[in-house]
């Protein structure tokens, strides 16, 4: 999908400082080589199957399916995966492509601290060493996280700019790349920032999309009407949609995260409520003010707080391929008890709102009809912060 | 004023730039300090438009931008200060001299700012409030036709960035380049350092090669030793966090005019 200077229809781009240009076209050139290596990608399917888990299960959700009435609900289990989020797809593979590169250090930002664990799980596997990025009021948010990443032999270092969230992590990660960039390689966590990052971390995250088609033509002898995946950045929905995209029967909805409701301030809803600009490396879709200056957005989700969106997803909304659709941490969070109690599956925060849009349109959707929502992360890290929000005084 | 002053500013001999973020601590302080650096002898002026989120910046200008977007700094602010100063016109206050600075001025801020506002209309602004050139410095080499082609069309540089990792790219921006080259002095965002890279002379020797353009090494120079050292290898120097380190210290616009006009006299000796 990719043209050759890495744009998406008008959005994409590499919007940098001259001190890395050579080392993304550097990284652009190694991926071009190792993305057809067959003994990379050998290497890189052994660490997928081996240590990572794959392929993640497509679970029938039949309790789910007939509480709801309608299609029938698939769950693909990215959960599952080791490290527990989809994560670890996408980081495998940039990890093995450094070390190919002879890179020794991985430096990364995280948001709810999923792409950092996994990074950090990357780096210790592969002898690498990692530093995390993340915001100061991630850190308070998920807390037990920071310990992960610790444990596992990572740096993490709060970030105080800005809104102290996620946005400023990426910020403050791209810093350092200009600091000590020979050595150091950004393992980006979502289909984001300067090309190649967009193409490189959605190829490795399209294995959703592969196993998603092939399951389910194994267990239903067809494709699904609907596939839907959370939507932050996008990296889990650009892997749950890539392999559907030319399956023009097959609706794509991306779930974003709206925070207090699209109508207010305290929104992250980035398609449904931002502008074109040009930020982070990329152009694309952003929640800006009047004058071009990014907003301080809000999700009660630390993985979906980021007020912009991948070019690919801005592509696929320009050309009318995917739907984006806004759900709120009320929703959200009712989603997130609803699968815990129904399937005794505890969903991230951030799944969880793709979740709550498959509640709302699955009663209406015929029973022969059939949906999969990517369970992009397990809710464990969460479970703290849902009890504080119901009012309870629980803290990790 | 057009990109032809940015140049011929270097043909006094070697050029100090100082750099201040507008509206930092607000627009008088900023509107006193550029006075005071104008008749100190700055070659060339620039100023930086805050956005939230300056990726190429160290702590001293992100806290700057931070200080001048919640004080209220807008683009238009920023438009209005220019007109003001070249029209000749007082500061809000009413203490500072009239005359109008001819100084040649250049933006320095982020794309978003830019392509929010509308890259044509924001050049036509700076056409007739009197700005000459534009600084992005995450636009490179790849991306900035869509900038650059529009600063042309009305006779403003597009000014161009070389890093100490640009090794095989240099002479391609060179070619290219508008104004002055800014050669980045070392690894990192902006702030005051100790050390630099170390083949800057050869950097600068592959420019020579491929343009006449000045060069001009920001990034990390903060005292009129480090300016002396630096101004011998090109053919300016520009300060930047420094400057604003100060603006942010002073107790009124008055102040900071008067601290920064000197530290501006000295750097210009300096820099000779």
């Amino acid at each position: 999908m990719t043209n050759p200077e890495g744009r998406f229809g008008v959005h994409g781009g590499q919007y940098v400082p001259e001190t890395l240009m050579n080392a993304i076209n550097e990284l652009d050139e190694a991926y071009a080589f190792y993305k057809s290596d067959p003994a990379f990608q050998a290497e890189l399917h052994d660490l997928l199957n081996n240590y990572a888990g794959r392929p993640s299960l497509l679970y029938f959700a039949e309790r789910m399916t007939r509480d709801l009435g309608g299609a029938k609900v698939y769950l693909k289990r990215e959960d599952l995966n080791h490290t527990g989020a989809h994560k670890i797809n996408n980081v495998l593979g940039q990890a093995l492509l450094a070390k190919k590169m002879g890179k020794k250090r991985l430096i990364a930002e995280t948001g709810a601290g999923q792409h950092g664990v996994a990074t950090a799980t990357a780096a210790a596997l592969l002898d690498m060493e990692c530093e995390v990025f993340m915001g100061r009021k991630d850190t308070e948010r998920q807390a037990l996280n920071v310990y992960r990443m610790r444990l596992l032999g990572a740096k993490v270092h709060p970030v105080d700019s800005g809104t102290a969230t996620l946005k400023d992590a990426v910020s403050e990660t791209m810093r350092e790349w200009t600091n000590r960039v020979a050595d150091t390689h950004y393992c980006l966590g979502s289909v984001m920032g300067p090309h190649p990052f967009p193409t490189i971390v959605r190829d490795f995250q399209a294995v959703i999309s592969q196993e998603i088609k092939s399951q389910m033509l194994e267990r239903e002898g067809r494709l699904p009407n609907a596939v839907l995946a959370c939507v932050g950045g996008g990296s889990n929905a650009i892997g749950t949609f890539y392999h559907f995209i030319d399956d023009e029967d097959v609706r794509l909805i991306g779930c974003e995260a709206a925070g207090r409701g699209i109508d207010t301030l305290e929104t992250a809803a980035t398609v449904n409520t931002g502008s074109l600009g040009i930020f982070h490396g990329m152009k694309s879709y952003f929640c800006q003010d009047e004058y071009g200056q990014i907003s301080p957005v809000y999700s009660i989700s630390a993985g979906l707080d980021y007020p912009g969106v991948g070019p690919e997803h801005a592509w696929l909304h320009d050309i009318g391929r995917a739907e984006y659709v806004p759900v709120t941490d009320d929703e959200a969070v009712d989603a997130f008890e609803y699968l815990s109690r129904t399937e005794g599956i505890i969903p991230a925060i951030e799944s969880s709102h793709a979740l709550a849009h498959a509640m709302k349109i699955v009663p209406d959707m015929d029973k022969s009809d059939i949906v999969v929502v990517t369970l992009s992360g397990r809710g464990d890290k969460d479970v703290a912060a849902i009890a504080r929000y119901r009012g309870e005084d629980l803290h990790e | 004023m057009s990109k032809t002053d940015i140049t011929r500013a270097f043909a006094g001999g070697k050029a100090f730039i100082p750099f201040v973020t507008c509206g930092d601590p607000n627009i008088e302080t900023t509107a006193a300090v550029v006075r005071a650096l104008a008749e100190a002898g700055a070659a060339i002026i620039e100023l930086g438009i805050p956005f939230s989120d300056p990726t190429a910046e160290g702590p001293v200008i992100q806290n700057a931008n931070v200080r001048a977007l919640a004080g209220g700094t807008t683009t238009d602010t920023v438009f209005d200060l220019v007109r003001d100063l070249r029209a000749g016109r007082p500061g809000a206050d009413g203490t500072f001299a009239a005359a109008p600075v001819t100084t040649p001025f250049v933006f320095m801020t982020y794309a978003n700012v830019v392509f929010h506002y509308g890259i044509e209309r924001f050049c036509q602004r700076m056409v007739e409030v009197g700005v000459d050139g534009l600084i992005l410095p995450e636009v490179p080499l790849e991306e900035k036709d869509e900038f650059a082609s529009v600063c042309a069309q009305h006779d403003l540089a597009f000014i161009s960035l070389v890093a100490p990792t640009s090794a095989g790219r240099i002479q391609a921006i060179a070619r290219e380049a508008e104004g002055f080259v800014y050669l980045v002095s070392s690894l990192g965002t902006t702030g005051m350092r100790d050390t630099f890279a170390t083949d800057l002379d050869a950097i600068v020797a592959q420019i020579r090669e491929a343009t006449d353009v000045p060069i001009a090494i920001g990034f990390g120079i903060s005292t009129p030793d480090q300016a002396r050292t630096m101004a011998a290898k090109a053919d300016g120097v520009i300060v930047g966090s420094a400057i604003v380190a100060q603006a942010a210290e002073a107790a009124s616009p008055a102040q900071a005019a008067n601290t920064l006009g000197a530290y501006a006299k000295a750097m210009v000796e300096a820099v000779r």
